[in-house]
């Protein structure tokens, strides 16, 4: 049996099969992972967009529906990568099936590689779809169409890695969950989603510049309708310096593989 | 000089203050088919997640075929398989495409030919297309011995392998095993099944309290530390036992025809036949009764309870 001398052993190949089993557990629930999240944000559009959107202006020149609906994009994109990285990665662990992963020569950057690259598909994904819908109730101008990119992938490789960090850190269901609800949730609700933060009363307008989502959907809303509250180098800079420092989080949680070894 | 399959230095580990493997070191030739017994929490499966990289190692070294397995871990895990004595399995898919998959982590293209083999020879054809959950625990079994032998390693790890399995499936795994190891692959098994353990393997080590505190050949093992009873049926009764019959111990029954007698295994039966005649005993009949593994593993792990 010992003809493995003779297999060739190829070093890209761990990561490549963990990124095809990570692409292929999210399209083989596609139901919860693509369909649920589209649906939530047609929704969203549908009572913004074609209800009560038609009575709300908050941005001079453009419709309710076009102000809303970058944040809407840039909702499924966060809620997807966030949520694709953080319950694999947990459900390993709370199964024990990372020790799969665990015995075999994957290497830390391989591993956060394969869970970043296919959570951002899956975010940029539901993105992109969420974008085509919105397409039905309002047309966007696309000011600077590869900002607006280059600011999608980087929220969704910024959220990637805070899912692995919420997966490694998580006890339990309930505290996974309380990542999404007491922090992404308010997080981008109050980062002007569904508001210019200008229009809010002086104190609540600085607080919201704590916010680190309000510069992510400031960003991607200017580089889709060429107006924002902020400079967009701001903007670049303050969510690349973000992804960076939870990038350099979630690599020493795996390099060490805190919590994913005794 | 041969390079082994497996040293282990000095190693050891702790949890929280208390130690799980303490200080322990051997070797596994390549081709062995050694075996690792102790009582639960003996610091076995401690000492395998070591060894196949679920567990950091506390402190010591680990060579697997000359490799470091902390500083050249991607060369050692390719030469290692592991079945896990947990059932683990990921749900999502099917078992012919976890199997795919596997190969794949260990960075070896899918071998359409061993994998066919491995699916055929362990039963899982009926079953290849059902998903995870949807199998039967015996069949889980069978899947994680596939998964562990998919990339073909040199060395493969059974933790346990026979917990809670049937007769059937136990004999079939036993017979791969054995077939495996003919064609080179080292074989590091621990069980519970003592039997099984006498019958495969090569070498055993029995560990207590973390510790290593038996490592012989088996048949060493049985020969040194196993114990005879020879049970002689007398035809006269006798109201006691006779004395100085150099027996580690000696026992007569209510009836005093039935004379139990337990000599170590090196001692000589002859001697003892010479020494009953001598004192002018009528034996009706002689039953031999040889000690295995179990006896010798009870008695070797109890006084390690005494002192550890």
């Amino acid at each position: 049996m010992n003809q493995q001398s003779d297999n060739t052993y190829h070093s890209w190949l761990p990561f490549y099969t963990l990124l095809k089993k990570e692409i292929r557990r999210f399209l083989r629930v596609a139901s919860q992972t693509l369909v649920t999240p589209v649906i939530t944000a047609s929704l969203y559009l549908f009572i913004f967009g074609a209800t009560l959107g038609e009575r709300i202006s908050v941005l001079e020149g453009f419709s309710y529906a076009q102000f809303v609906i970058p944040g809407l994009i840039l909702m499924g994109i966060i809620n997807n990568s966030f949520a694709n990285v953080a319950s694999s990665l947990f459900m390993s662990r709370y199964l024990g099936s990372i020790v799969d992963l665990l015995v075999t020569p994957v290497t830390p950057t391989q591993f956060i590689m394969a869970y970043t690259l296919a959570a951002m598909l899956r975010g940029l994904a539901v993105g992109l779809v969420v974008w085509l819908i919105s397409c039905l109730f309002a047309t966007l101008p696309w000011a600077h169409p590869f900002a607006a990119i280059a600011l999608a992938c980087l929220a969704s490789f910024l959220f990637a890695q805070f899912g692995i960090i919420a997966a490694v850190y998580a006890d339990n269901f309930d505290t996974l969950s309380m990542y999404t609800n007491f922090i992404i949730l308010p997080l981008i609700y109050l980062g002007g989603v569904f508001y210019p933060i200008s229009i809010l009363p002086p104190l609540w307008a600085k607080l919201s510049h704590l916010n680190p989502l309000f510069y992510l959907i400031d960003g991607f809303r200017y580089a889709i309708l060429g107006v924002g509250d902020l400079s967009f180098v701001v903007s670049f800079c303050t969510v690349t310096a973000m992804a960076l420092g939870l990038f350099a989080w979630a690599a020493i949680l795996i390099a060490r593989s805190y919590r994913l070894r005794n | 000089m041969t390079i082994p399959a497996l040293a282990i230095h000095n190693l050891s580990k702790e949890f929280d203050g208390a130690i799980a493997v303490n200080d322990i070191s051997f070797t596994i030739e390549p081709g062995e088919i050694f075996g690792l017994l102790g009582p639960n929490g003996a610091g076995k499966s401690t000492a395998i997640n070591m060894i196949g990289g679920v567990s950091r190692i506390g402190s010591g070294s680990i060579e697997i075929f000359g490799a470091d397995n902390q500083k050249d871990y991607r060369t050692t895990r390719r030469m290692v398989g592991v079945m896990h004595q947990e059932i683990v399995i990921d749900n999502f898919f099917t078992i012919d495409q976890a199997l795919r998959l596997h190969a794949g982590y260990y960075g070896f293209r899918d071998d359409e030919a061993w994998r066919l083999q491995l699916i055929d020879r362990l039963g899982l054809k009926p079953h290849l297309h059902k998903v995870m959950i949807k199998l039967s625990g015996g069949m889980k079994r069978r899947f994680m011995i596939a998964k562990a032998l998919i990339h073909k390693p040199r060395l493969l790890i059974l933790d346990e392998p026979t917990a809670g399995v049937d007769v059937e499936l136990r004999h079939t795994l036993w017979d791969f095993v054995r077939e495996i190891n003919q064609q080179g692959t080292t074989i590091l098994l621990t069980t519970h099944y003592l039997e099984e353990a006498e019958q495969m393997c090569d070498r055993l080590a029995i560990m207590n309290h973390g510790k290593v505190i038996a490592l012989e050949s088996t048949k060493t093992l049985l020969q040194e530390l196993g114990t005879r009873t020879i049970i002689v049926h007398l035809q006269e009764p006798i109201t006691q036992a006779p004395e100085n019959l150099c027996c580690q111990a000696t026992d007569l029954d209510k009836t005093g025809t039935l004379l139990q007698l337990t000599l170590s295994a090196s001692q000589p039966t002859g001697d003892l036949l010479q020494r009953l005649c001598e004192i002018g005993l009528s034996i009706a009949d002689i039953e031999t009764r040889s000690a295995g593994l179990e006896e010798i593993f009870l008695q070797m792990t109890k006084a390690g309870r005494v002192e550890p």
